[in-house]
């Protein structure tokens, strides 16, 4: 199977004004990577230093609670929520709903404001609410 | 003249060569590993820390280390249903689609043998609480 290089290609990033809705299939796909990725491997980490015992566990606390792991934990729990929302938004589509381009809009914009508003959420429940 | 239908003469050239399994299964572990994160998150917020004794004394129950194996199961499978869509998509020329789509599979097979691996040994070994 070879692709023809002499078939026109349909005018792709270029020609289209940018939506929520590309935002939020690419937003999906980035996250989806980095979830694969990072928490992939932070998870496999953890189960592993359980595993290990209280020395290796210690090894992975230490980590996790260094104040500059933050700037890993934060997007990562972004990555999780917005991918969670935009594949929930991807089941109603599955079945043919939401694809009026006023609705369309509206739950792409909102699975974006909803991750980022889960984010403070659950950052604001780790930091202060239940404590370290 | 042909008798082959336009749909038989197009089946299997996507870039996959395949599809409707995969997208199924794409599904069903979503809906798998969003259930199963629930109840982790759920898990980990009920217990009194995240001490090593604490989490060790939780895996080791049943209704804790089962779910955990299904969680690991279904998110690696997610996980590595999404990076072969992602390569199927990018790479274009057919050798270094396969090379990469074997690389991500055996990758994420490996780590879940590992996180398999873990569950087990916590579960399995060490004094019961």
């Amino acid at each position: 199977m070879h692709r023809n290089p002499d078939r026109p290609l349909s005018p792709h990033l270029t020609i289209w004004k940018w939506g929520p809705h590309m935002l939020v299939s690419i937003l999906h796909r980035v996250t989806g990577a980095g979830l694969a990725v990072f928490g992939a491997a932070v998870l496999v980490w953890w189960l592993l230093a359980v595993a290990d015992g209280p020395d290796a566990y210690a090894g992975f606390t230490g980590w996790a609670t260094w104040k500059w792991a933050l700037l890993f934990w934060v997007p990562l729990t972004w990555a999780l929520w917005q991918h969670t929302l935009s594949g929930v938004r991807h089941f109603v589509m599955d079945v043919g709903a939401g694809y009026e381009l006023s609705a369309n809009k509206f739950w792409a914009n909102m699975t974006i404001l909803g991750a980022l508003l889960l984010t403070a959420l659950t950052w604001a429940w780790i930091l202060w609410g239940r404590g370290p | 003249m042909t008798m082959e239908t336009p749909l038989a003469r197009v089946r299997g050239l996507g870039a996959a060569g395949a599809g409707a399994h995969h997208w199924w299964h794409e599904r069903l572990t979503a809906i798998a590993t969003l259930l199963l994160l629930v109840w982790l998150a759920v898990s980990l917020a009920r217990l009194p820390d995240l001490g090593h004794a604490t989490l060790s004394d939780w895996l080791r129950g049943p209704l804790a280390a089962a779910p955990m194996l299904l969680f690991v199961v279904a998110t690696f499978w997610h996980l590595k249903l999404g990076l072969q869509v992602i390569v199927e998509d990018y790479v274009h020329d057919e050798g270094g689609k396969l090379f990469w789509i074997v690389l991500t599979n055996f990758a994420a097979i490996l780590a879940a043998a590992l996180a398999l691996f873990a569950v087990l040994r916590i579960a399995l070994t060490g004094e019961a609480g």
